[in-house]
């Protein structure tokens, strides 16, 4: 009996051998506090972002204003939490509408550059090697060689305004139809920046799918795969992806964190979304000077804790999920 | 490796060529006749068509391209649209030594502090030094520049109030260190991690067991033998990490009121002109080639180990 309860108790103190590869990794994860309050924080400033597709969360609009001076530029209190800025608005308010465009950019870009075109010709040029790889890597390497932001900027002076003008040609039969005004709301800008920054975000993701994809290549599970007829299609979907896919999301984890920061230097740039639409970039850089951090230091101390908590929550996620998911480090 | 040496180099110029041909044709479609924007609100259609024949604007954009590469292989980059009678070149070629200045304060101090700290760290690693500094480096690996130019300010600016906030005066002036320190941070906690891990990584090697095992001095052992190898991987990084000294010295040149390419940038990107950021981008990317052509080779002549 004694034996058998002393077995009992090593199974549970046991992690989970049995399960696939996810729960496993998961289950190591979620016994990381560091990860799980990352986790947390990164959910509840996203669905805080997402909501206000639903209207404002807080009592106020975002572009609310009480032009009264009992009502401008207050410090925090109980009925505005962040304080207001310099037209009375709740800055509660405009940090959330701000972390809306935080989230659909960091979304999109990372959605379309990182893992849609870097892992598709990451695993090309990896599993099929010869002229396909040769030239996916010569082109990345000539995207490589430009300064990202920089181009992001030219491409935002030059190219930006013809796909304005062409849209204002096209589209007023649009809007009238949808009541939507794209130019004004800046969704044009957004489309432009979206395709010039994941133009530039696949490189690096496809070098580290190559990279894993040639080394995975040499298992012997692979080639028992070939020998039993697998097609290309099966081998890269079911046997590479799988055995690639956790470097992959660590990459990402760290990346968005990299792209929330590229999305604010944007919005200091007057690229991306317009005012009154809040941003935290616009928020940040309008209050940057001297005589703000000296007589009202709430108007960009809470804007910029929220980017660092959103920024730093994502790369110790990065780093908790290195952990968890190397499998040297088992 | 000669073939490798001689492949690299016989790709660099392709590469910048191709650079070259994007960059131009995305400055050159953009949006306005920069003839009609130099003759301003009266511009008499005759006129405007004489410089463009003289100027070469009519002909093919190909042909443009040509001769755009013929002049900026001679140094001549264009005009600057907005300061109307001085060319690109002397815009370009004093600020550039301002950003290159402030890039190695910033580099020194990142190299200086994030080695030795890295290496420190590693010696003690799981115990609570460890913890606690590679955490706090993580920390400030997320903080992006313009977040950590208010903080200094505030900081050492306002509250301590004992370095100067703007302005320039060359390397060794005062003024360098605020802007040199933001831009350097990031580069401190990244080298920091990195020579953590690559001396982790040559610690637990054999030939460092056998160095302590005939009896070497630790101080030896450290220097020669765990220092060195560490070190080859940090090399790598160089080429990348003149591209953030490159992206966060558009904000802190800006933010410190530095006359350098970064406030170059963005004063032209404002302003529309195109011909300065073209030549910037130019520049840069022709910078980041070369850097990369650097660090590839000397990789190989440090740790002969690779093999290509």
């Amino acid at each position: 009996m004694k034996t058998n309860s002393n077995n009992d108790l090593n199974i549970k103190c046991e992690q989970p051998r049995t399960g696939s590869l996810w729960s496993q990794s998961l289950h190591r994860l979620l016994r990381k506090k560091i990860a799980v309050v990352c986790l947390i924080t990164i959910s509840i400033m996203y669905l805080a972002g997402a909501i206000t597709i639903f209207g404002s969360p807080t009592p106020y609009g975002y572009n609310e204003q009480h032009l009264t001076i009992e009502e401008v530029k207050q410090g925090p209190s109980l009925a505005h939490p962040f304080g207001t800025d310099r037209l009375g608005r709740d800055l509660l308010t405009r940090v959330i509408y701000g972390l809306r465009t935080t989230v659909i950019i960091t979304l999109i870009s990372i959605l379309t550059g990182s893992l849609i075109l870097g892992i598709s010709l990451g695993l090309i040029s990896g599993y099929f090697e010869g002229w396909a790889d040769l030239i996916i890597m010569r082109v990345g390497e000539i995207f490589l060689s430009f300064p990202g932001l920089l181009l992001v900027i030219l491409i935002a002076a030059t190219i930006k305004p013809r796909v304005r003008d062409w849209v204002s040609e096209w589209a007023p039969g649009f809007e009238s139809f949808s009541g939507i005004d794209l130019i004004s709301l800046g969704i044009v800008d957004y489309f432009v920046i979206f395709g010039a920054m994941s133009a530039f975000s696949w490189v690096g993701m496809a070098r580290l799918v190559r990279g894993q994809v040639l080394h995975v290549k040499q298992s012997q599970y692979i080639e028992a795969a070939r020998a039993m007829g697998a097609s290309n299609y099966r081998i890269l979907v079911y046997h590479i992806m799988p055995n690639i896919i956790s470097p992959v999301i660590v990459l990402v984890s760290m990346g968005m964190g990299t792209t929330a920061g590229s999305e604010i230097i944007l919005s200091w740039l007057g690229i991306g979304i317009q005012p009154p639409t809040p941003s935290l970039g616009v928020m940040i850089f309008e209050n940057g000077s001297i005589g703000v951090l000296r007589s009202d230091p709430h108007l960009i101390m809470f804007p910029i804790m929220t980017v660092t908590i959103l920024i730093f929550a994502f790369n110790l996620l990065g780093d908790a999920l290195n952990d968890a998911l190397n499998p040297r480090a088992r | 490796m000669a073939g490798y040496i001689l492949r690299r180099l016989a790709w660099t110029p392709i590469l910048l060529l191709t650079v070259t041909l994007i960059t131009f044709l995305l400055g050159s479609y953009g949006p306005g006749d920069p003839v009609e924007l130099l003759q301003g609100q009266y511009s008499n259609p005759e006129v405007v068509q004489r410089i463009r024949e003289q100027r070469g604007l009519d002909r093919n954009i190909f042909v443009q391209y040509v001769h755009y590469v013929q002049s900026a292989v001679t140094g001549d980059l264009g005009e600057s649209f907005k300061y109307r009678d001085r060319t690109v070149k002397e815009l370009i070629s004093k600020r550039i030594w301002v950003s290159a200045q402030l890039g190695m304060a910033a580099s020194l101090i990142s190299i200086l502090i994030g080695i030795p700290l890295g290496v420190y760290v590693a010696l003690k690693q799981g115990t609570w030094v460890d913890i606690t500094i590679v955490s706090i480096t993580l920390f400030f690996m997320s903080l992006p520049v313009f977040i950590t130019a208010p903080f200094l300010l505030i900081f050492f600016g306002l509250w301590l109030g004992i370095l100067p906030i703007q302005g320039w005066g060359g390397f060794f002036d005062t003024r360098i260190i605020m802007p040199a320190l933001v831009l350097g941070i990031p580069g401190i906690a990244m080298l920091t991690r990195l020579t953590r891990a690559s001396t982790l990584d040559v610690l637990s090697q054999d030939y460092v067991r056998t160095a302590r095992a005939k009896g070497l001095g630790e101080f030896v052992v450290r220097s020669r033998h765990i220092l060195r190898n560490a070190l080859i991987p940090i090399f790598t990084v160089i080429g990348l990490s003149l591209a953030t000294l490159v992206e966060g010295s558009f904000i802190t040149e800006g933010y410190f009121g530095i006359p350098g390419i970064g406030s170059l940038a963005i004063e032209a990107f404002f302003s529309r002109d195109y011909p300065i950021i073209t030549a910037l981008v130019l520049i840069i990317a022709s910078a980041f080639v070369i850097a990369n052509l650097i660090v590839d080779i000397g990789y190989h002549f440090l740790d002969p180990r690779i093999r290509y």
